[in-house]
C-alpha cells in the first residue's frame, strides 16, 4: 500500500568501510538517545579510557555513555546540536587511544553464546546499546517485554530504503558473521527461534552474502523484499514480513514483533561477545557532487566540521547537508556540533537537487493519498491545517502520520505537505499540554 | 563560506509535475483530432483552433486585467479545456458561437472559482451545456461524418450533408414509437471507427479508446471511473433492453454512441472535479453512467453524459467525505 520510487543513488556500495582518524577534541551528549538525558559520572580534568563508563543511565528511558577515546574531560558545558538545540554533554581531549581493558579488540569471530537471557539484556543496557536505524532507541528496554505480551517474532530491518545510505550495505557485507551471531543474541534475549532478515531487493550482494552465512544458522531467514520506500519504515516492515498489522497508537510487541536495525544487530555481537561498549558507528558520507564516496567507522563526538574537512571541504554547488537520508534525513543547522549514537549519514544534496519548485494550487490528483502508506488523506490535512482546523486534521487521523514524505515526493503542484502536517503536530501537541 | 539551506524533509522531489499532468491529457487527445479532421475536415480545425484559442485569450485576459496575477495559461489546463469544448460541439457549429462557449467555459466554469483546481465543476462541460441550452438548434444540427477516405463496404457520403446522430434516432424512435426509423443506425463497426454523425471528438471510439489507454500508461487516470461508467452505462441499458427490446435499444449502441466514450475517459476523470480514493471514483463512476441512461431513455434530450457528470461532479465534495482512502491496519 503506498510507497514511492525515489532514484536510489547508492554511490557509496562499493567503498568498503574506512576507519575515520581520530580527532583532537571530542563532544559526547549527554542523551545520545531517546529519553532522558544520562547522569555524568566523571569531572573535569579526570583522566578517562576509551569505553569507560562517562554518564550513568538513571531514567527508564535512557543509555549508559561511554568515551569514544581516550584523554582528559575539558570540560561538561552546554553545547548545540546539529539542529541548534542546546544540550549538556561532556568535552574530551583526545590523548593516544587507550582502551579499557576488559574489552575484546581481537578480530577474532566469537560465536558461543555464553550469556543467559537476563544477562544479555543487562549486557545491551551496561554496553549503552540503542537502536541505529534512527530512533535511537535504548535496545534493553525493548527486550523486556511487558506482562501480557508476547514476542512472536524479531525482524531485522537491513531494508535501508533511503536513497544514497549504504551503511547497512556495507556491514552486512563485511560483517555478516558478526551480525548472524548478534541476531542469534537477540533471539535468545527474546526466546524465539525465528528471526527475519528484511533486505530490499535492489541489494542483491548483501542478500547473497547473508543468505550463505544464514545457512550455517538456523532458523534465520533472509527476506528479500519489494523494492518500495518506505519499505523500512516499522510497521510497513512488519506487515512485509509478517502479514501483521501494528494498530494505530500501538507498539510492534502488540503484534508480537520486536525489530532492531541490522547496524544494532552488529553492535550487539560486539557488546556481548567482545565487551564493547557503543562507542562508534559506520556513517555514509556521499553525495552526487563528492569525488569520493565513503562509509567510515566513525567514533561518536566527532563534529561533522571534522568529517567535511577530511574529505576536503565542500563543492561549490552544495545546497544542504543533510544528517540521515534524502527522504526522511534532517538538514544540519550547526556544522560544528557532533556525531551521535544514531548517526548514519552526511549526506551532500547540491542545488540542484535541493531546488523546489514554484507552490500551485492542489488540482486533487489524489497522488498523494495513493503515495501514502499510512493511508491518509495528505491534501485534506494541507486544506484544514490552512484553514487553523487542527483539531478535524486530527480527528481525520493526523497523528498516525509517519513523516516519511511521500505525499511531497509525489506532490504536482509542489506542495509543502509533510512541513504543514509536521507544524500541525506541533501544534495538536501543545493544544494537549494545554489542557 | 556560503551559507546552507535548512528545511524539512524530503529533501528530493519526484518528476510528477501539473505541466506534466497537462499536457499528457493533451497528447492523449491528439488522436481524437486526428480523426476528427479526417471525418469532418477543415471544420474540425477551424472549430478546434478556434475554441483553444478563445481558451487562451480569456484566460489570460482575466489573469491579466482582473486578477492582475502572472498569467498560467502555458500550464496546458486551458489547452484541455479548448480541445474538450471543440470535441463536444458538432463540426458546422458557427465560429462566434464556439467563442461563447470558451468564455463561458473558462470565465464562468473556471476562472471564476479561482483557476485551476478550484472550479467544481468540468469547465469544458460549463460552456457546452451552456451552448447546448442556449443554441438547441446549431448544437444538434449535425454533419455527417464524411471520409476522406472510404472504408470497405460502408456507403461513400462525399457531400456534407446533414443528419441525426444515432442516440437522437433512438430517441426519435421511441417517441414516435416507430421502430422502423433504427433502421438508420449505423452497425458497430461504423461506430468503433467514427463514421457517422456527431460531434467532433465522440465519434471515433478507437480514438478514445487509445488516448484512454495513454492516459492510463502515463497513471493520469486510473481506470476506475471509466471503468465503472461504462460498466454501469451497459449493464443498466442491457436490464432495459433485455425487459423490453422493442422500447429499448441494446446496449452496446448506448456505450459506443454520443459523448459516453468520451466523457467516461476524459471528462469524468477530470482530476479536479472527481473523487479523491478509489472507492468514491467507483461510486461516482456508477451515478455517471445510471444518470447517463436515466437521462438518455426518460428525459427530454437525446444525450445525457454531459448533464449526468456535471450532476456527480455536484456531489463530489460529499463523495470524499464519505468515502476515504483504506487505512493502515483498519
Amino acid at each position: 500500500m503506498g510507497g514511492v520510487h525515489p532514484e536510489e543513488n547508492k554511490l557509496s556500495t562499493q567503498a568498503s568501510i574506512e576507519v575515520f582518524p581520530l580527532p583532537k577534541q571530542v563532544t559526547v551528549f549527554l542523551n545520545q538517545h531517546l529519553g532522558a538525558p544520562a547522569t555524568p559520572i566523571v569531572e573535569k580534568g579526570m583522566a578517562v579510557k576509551t569505553g569507560q563508563l562517562i554518564a550513568k543511565a538513571e531514567a527508564f528511558v535512557c543509555a549508559n555513555i561511554h568515551s569514544p577515546v581516550s584523554g582528559v574531560v575539558n570540560k561538561i558545558d552546554i553545547v548545540k546540536d546539529i539542529f541548534g538545540y542546546a544540550k549538556p554533554a561532556i568535552i574530551i581531549d583526545v590523548e593516544g587511544d587507550e582502551w579499557v581493558d576488559t574489552v575484546d579488540l581481537t578480530p577474532t569471530i566469537k560465536s558461543e553464546i555464553t550469556l543467559s537471557k537476563t544477562e544479555i539484556v543487562d549486557k545491551l543496557k551496561e554496553m549503552g546499546i540503542v537502536g541505529l536505524g534512527g530512533a535511537t532507541f535504548p535496545t534493553h528496554i525493548k527486550y523486556m517485554i511487558p506482562e501480557g505480551k508476547k514476542a512472536e517474532y524479531l525482524i531485522i530491518n537491513a531494508v535501508e530504503c533511503e536513497p544514497y545510505l549504504t551503511s547497512d550495505h556495507r556491514v552486512m557485507l563485511e560483517h555478516a558473521e558478526e551480525i548472524m551471531i548478534g541476531v542469534s543474541i537477540l533471539r535468545k534475549a527474546l526466546g524465539v527461534e525465528k528471526a527475519y532478515i528484511g533486505i530490499e531487493n535492489n541489494k542483491p550482494e548483501p542478500i547473497a552474502k547473508m543468505r550463505e552465512m544464514a545457512e550455517k544458522f538456523e532458523g534465520i531467514i533472509v527476506e528479500p523484499l519489494k523494492v518500495k520506500y518506505p519499505q523500512g519504515a516499522e510497521k510497513q516492515l512488519i506487515k512485509a514480513i509478517t502479514g501483521r498489522s501494528v494498530p494505530s497508537g500501538k507498539l510492534p510487541i502488540d503484534v508480537g514483533c520486536v525489530v532492531n536495525n541490522v547496524g544494532t544487530a552488529f553492535a550487539v555481537y560486539e557488546a556481548v561477545q567482545k565487551n564493547k561498549p557503543l562507542v562508534e558507528n559506520i556513517m555514509t558520507v556521499t553525495g552526487k557532487s563528492l569525488a569520493q564516496q565513503h562509509n567510515y567507522q566513525v567514533r561518536i563526538g566527532i563534529s561533522y566540521a571534522d568529517i567535511v574537512n577530511h574529505i576536503g571541504g565542500l563543492p561549490d554547488d552544495t545546497a544542504k547537508l543533510i544528517s540521515g537520508g534524502p527522504m526522511m534525513g534532517k538538514a544540519i543547522v550547526n556544522l560544528e556540533a557532533p556525531t551521535t549514537k544514531g548517526a548514519s549519514s552526511l549526506l551532500v544534496i547540491t542545488d540542484k537537487e535541493a531546488e523546489r519548485a514554484e507552490e500551485l494550487d492542489c488540482i486533487r490528483c489524489g497522488k498523494c493519498m495513493e503515495a501514502c502508506p499510512m493511508g491518509l488523506e495528505p491534501y485534506l490535512f494541507s486544506a484544514l491545517i490552512n484553514n487553523d482546523k487542527v483539531q478535524e486534521a486530527v480527528d481525520n487521523h493526523l497523528m498516525d502520520c509517519i513523516e516519511c514524505g511521500c505525499c511531497i515526493f509525489t506532490c504536482p503542484a509542489n506542495k509543502p505537505l509533510l512541513d504543514e502536517i509536521r507544524f500541525a503536530k506541533g501544534k495538536f501537541r501543545q493544544m494537549q499540554q494545554k489542557k | 563560506m556560503k551559507l546552507l539551506n535548512v528545511s524539512g524533509s524530503p529533501h528530493v522531489h519526484g518528476n510528477e509535475s501539473i505541466k506534466r499532468i497537462m499536457w499528457d491529457v493533451n497528447i492523449a487527445l491528439l488522436p481524437i483530432f486526428i480523426v476528427s479532421l479526417i471525418f469532418f475536415g477543415l471544420d474540425a480545425l477551424f472549430v478546434s483552433l478556434v475554441s483553444v484559442f478563445c481558451c487562451l485569450l480569456f484566460q489570460w485576459l482575466i489573469e491579466k486585467f482582473l486578477l492582475k496575477q502572472p498569467t498560467t495559461i502555458t500550464d496546458g489546463s486551458a489547452v484541455i479545456t479548448g480541445l474538450l469544448l471543440a470535441f463536444n460541439v458538432p463540426s458546422n457549429l458557427p465560429l462566434w458561437i464556439v467563442a461563447i462557449g470558451a468564455f463561458v467555459a473558462i470565465a464562468i466554469g473556471k476562472m471564476t472559482f479561482g483557476g485551476l483546481g478550484k472550479n467544481p465543476f468540468n469547465p469544458a462541460l460549463v460552456g457546452r451545456v451552456f451552448l447546448l441550452i442556449s443554441f438547441p438548434v446549431q448544437m444538434t444540427t449535425w454533419p455527417k461524418a464524411n471520409a476522406i477516405f472510404d472504408m470497405a463496404g460502408v456507403a461513400a457520403a462525399t457531400d456534407a450533408t446533414t443528419g441525426a446522430t444515432p442516440l437522437a434516432l433512438i430517441k426519435e424512435a421511441v417517441k414516435a414509437g416507430d421502430m422502423t426509423v433504427l433502421q438508420g443506425l449505423p452497425d458497430y463497426w461504423t461506430l468503433l471507427v467514427g463514421q457517422h454523425g456527431g460531434s467532433l471528438g465522440e465519434v471515433s471510439a478507437i480514438a478514445i479508446l487509445i488516448g484512454g489507454i495513454y492516459l492510463l500508461c502515463r497513471r493520469v487516470i486510473s481506470w476506475h471511473i471509466p471503468v465503472s461508467f461504462i460498466l454501469t452505462t451497459f449493464v443498466f441499458a442491457a436490464i432495459l433492453h433485455l425487459a423490453n427490446p422493442a422500447a429499448y435499444i441494446a446496449p452496446l449502441y448506448h456505450v459506443l454512441c454520443g459523448g459516453l466514450l468520451l466523457g467516461a475517459v476524459f471528462m469524468a476523470t477530470d482530476m479536479v472535479t472527481s473523487p479523491m480514493s478509489k472507492s468514491g471514483q467507483l461510486v461516482f463512476g456508477i451515478g455517471c453512467g445510471l444518470l447517463t441512461v436515466i437521462i438518455r431513455t426518460w428525459g427530454a434530450y437525446p444525450e445525457g453524459v454531459s448533464f449526468a457528470i456535471l450532476l456527480m461532479n455536484a456531489v463530489t465534495p460529499l463523495i470524499n467525505k464519505g468515502f476515504k482512502p483504506k487505512r493502515f491496519a483498519k
